[in-house]
């Protein structure tokens, strides 16, 4: 028994991923963490689309189900599991069956190696990035298949389209991600494809690679910014399932619990691509102002942290404090709008869910207020917003961004994003060993 | 980071599974009339065939199997398929009449391998049982350094010259398809 809780906690203080540690126990855990993370993170997603959107439209958006429409998604999600589960007569229907299987497998995978933090991974592979793109790229595989094996005109066009587009945009996607990686090359170690090593490398270079050789990583992250949604099949890049001309698209004659696969991998592998850009291009775990620390300073209890490595100015502790100010402060909003519920008897309940769910929401701020919290999920909080940063922006695209013709959505992919990536890659190279060419042109004319 | 000092995860058995994996798959890709079916059965063989080279610790070469073999070519085989008509290929009878000559090709191949294997010239075998180096954390830069390293890049060349063959079969694709350029 001793042997098992020795080896359970041996990992806590190893500074490792799960993966590289080689302990069961913890991969485990953090497997399952991350598939309820994302869960959760899909379920509350949905709810703030709707209600981001409807706000954008000067909608009230879903109100009934729960205070504010909170508890819709699960009611939601209720309906579609008890839903009839419709196979086309002409259908395909093996193919049919595993094509949402293969969408849902690909959008979870690429989590193995996403870094939450330098030791928040399920594993550190030395291919991240690539193990990424390609699992990723699998996802294409599940659409098409859905398409064909429907044996309907809507969803055939509609994975037609899907795949046209995620190959074409593959290619500027793949040509911004290299030169994000070349970035990483200039660094002590040398180059490097792994997820927590990219995020180290911009820590050394104190430098977020969007900032990198300005506006060089900036037009590289704005090449992804747009390959990613087209990636993902989100509007303005929504033509494989174009409502007004193609109903749904691929996934027309699926219903019940195998549309809601499709809809989980959607979201997650949203998700993942915002993760790689956060990554790649805006410093992963790293707090805003990496490099600016301020004078050290000391409070019993609270700060340093016990981690002697880990930096003690004065602007680490106040960034230290913002994941428990951010709860705090959704805590207080929601107990603003319980105020404000009505006051008639029916929304007794709804009022004291509310106040309850911002009670939890205020606790777990004061929970990370507590140092050996705070040190452990600080680098976890800034990933995650940084996330939901995109994901806030994957909504006000939708928003207010009308859908592209085909022939538009082709342009802008081969004949812009296409030749900008490879120009940039070209001018990244040579901006990035200026030292070098240099040396060799002058030592060329000395001869 | 020290891998070595892991025992290695993949076991003999994993070689089994995978190997099981790409015969079933392999033999469903050349029995099933379905050539969609066909071509779910190669993306399974070759996905399993990523995963040998995960076992044989080169991470480089599984990543882009994925993304070229698995992802990329493979859409584009469905791709096309997709757009056949499935009722008359149906029907067909599978045409192939050479099962006599395959096996016969086949036999002398497994053959060939296991004379490889046994041979001993002077006493050694070709493939001494032994461990294997972990150098999976290098992977990735020993393919660059074999590929581009000033001193010792000895296949830079060679690159450079199947990534022009590739452009040779885009430029002919585009002729043949388009009467005018």
């Amino acid at each position: 028994m001793d042997a098992i809780l020795l080896y359970i906690k041996s990992y806590l203080d190893s500074g490792l991923t799960p993966g590289a540690a080689g302990n069961w126990f913890w991969a485990t855990v953090y497997i399952l963490l991350v598939f309820v993370g994302l869960s959760v993170a899909v379920i509350a997603m949905n709810w703030l689309e709707r209600k981001i959107l409807a706000h954008m439209q000067v909608r009230l958006g879903p109100m009934r189900v729960g205070p504010h429409g909170l508890l819709q998604p699960i009611a939601d999600a209720l309906k579609l599991l008890l839903k009839e589960d419709i196979i086309p007569a002409e259908a395909d229907a093996v193919v049919f069956w595993i094509a949402p299987f293969i969408v849902v497998l690909a959008a979870f995978t690429v989590f193995v190696v996403v870094p939450f933090g330098p030791t928040h991974a399920i594993t550190d592979m030395n291919i991240g990035i690539l193990f990424m793109l390609g699992v990723s790229s699998l996802s294409v595989l599940g659409i098409v298949t859905a398409g064909w094996a429907s044996n309907s005109h809507y969803p055939l066009i509609g994975a037609l389209r899907s795949s046209a587009q995620m190959v074409s945009y593959e290619v500027a996607m793949g040509l911004a991600v290299v030169s994000a990686i070349m970035m990483t090359s200039l660094s002590a170690e040398g180059g490097t494809l792994s997820m927590i090593g990219i995020v180290e490398s911009q820590l050394e270079q104190q430098e977020w690679f969007i900032f990198k050789f300005f506006p060089l990583g900036l037009i590289a992250f704005g090449i992804f910014a747009i390959a990613m949604v087209a990636e993902t099949n989100r509007a303005p890049f929504d033509l494989p399932e174009a409502e007004s001309e193609l109903t749904a698209g691929f996934h027309t004659e699926y219903s019940g619990f195998r549309w809601s696969l499709f809809f989980l991998a959607e979201y997650s592998a949203m998700i993942a691509v915002s993760s790689i850009a956060v990554t790649l291009w805006l410093g992963g775990w790293l707090r805003p102002f990496p490099s600016l620390h301020g004078p050290e300073i000391s409070i019993p209890y609270i700060w340093p942290p016990s981690d002697a490595s880990a930096p003690r100015g004065v602007l680490d502790f106040v960034f230290a404090l913002f994941p428990g100010l951010t709860f705090l402060f959704l805590g207080a909003l929601c107990f603003f709008n319980a105020r404000r519920m009505p006051k008639h008897p029916l929304f007794k309940i709804q009022t004291m869910g509310l106040a309850g769910f911002g009670a939890l929401l205020g606790l777990i701020g004061l929970v990370l207020f507590i140092p050996v919290a705070r040190d452990r999920v600080t680098d976890i909080f800034w990933f995650s917003a940084k996330v939901a940063a995109f994901m806030y922006l994957y909504i006000w695209y939708r928003g207010t961004f009308p859908r592209y013709r085909f022939d538009q959505l082709m342009k802008v992919g081969w004949k812009v994003l296409l030749p900008t990536g490879l120009a940039l890659l070209i001018l990244t190279a040579v901006v990035g060993m200026r030292v070098e060419l240099l040396a060799q042109v002058k030592e060329a004319f000395q001869r | 980071m020290n891998l070595t000092a892991n025992p290695p995860v993949a076991t003999p058995y994993f070689f089994y599974g995978l190997a099981a994996i790409m015969i079933i798959g392999g033999i469903l890709v050349i029995t099933r009339k379905n050539a969609v079916h066909s071509a779910l059965a190669l993306i399974t063989t070759l996905l399993a065939q990523a995963a040998l080279y995960l076992m044989l610790y080169a991470p480089f070469v599984a990543g882009v199997q994925i993304i070229l073999y698995a992802g990329g070519i493979m859409v584009l085989f469905l791709f096309v398929i997709m757009l056949i008509s499935i009722e008359r290929t149906m029907k067909e009878r599978q045409f192939n009449k050479q099962w006599l000559v395959g096996i016969a090709a086949a036999g002398t191949l497994g053959g060939l391998f296991i004379a490889v294997y046994t041979t001993t010239t002077k006493g050694r075998v070709l493939f001494p049982q032994g461990t294997v180096s972990y150098v999976e954390a290098g992977n990735t830069q020993g393919v660059a350094n074999l590929l581009f390293d000033r001193f010792q890049g000895t296949y830079m060349f060679a690159f450079e010259i199947a990534s022009l063959l590739l452009l040779v079969a885009i430029i002919g694709a585009v002729v043949m398809a388009k009467k005018r350029i």
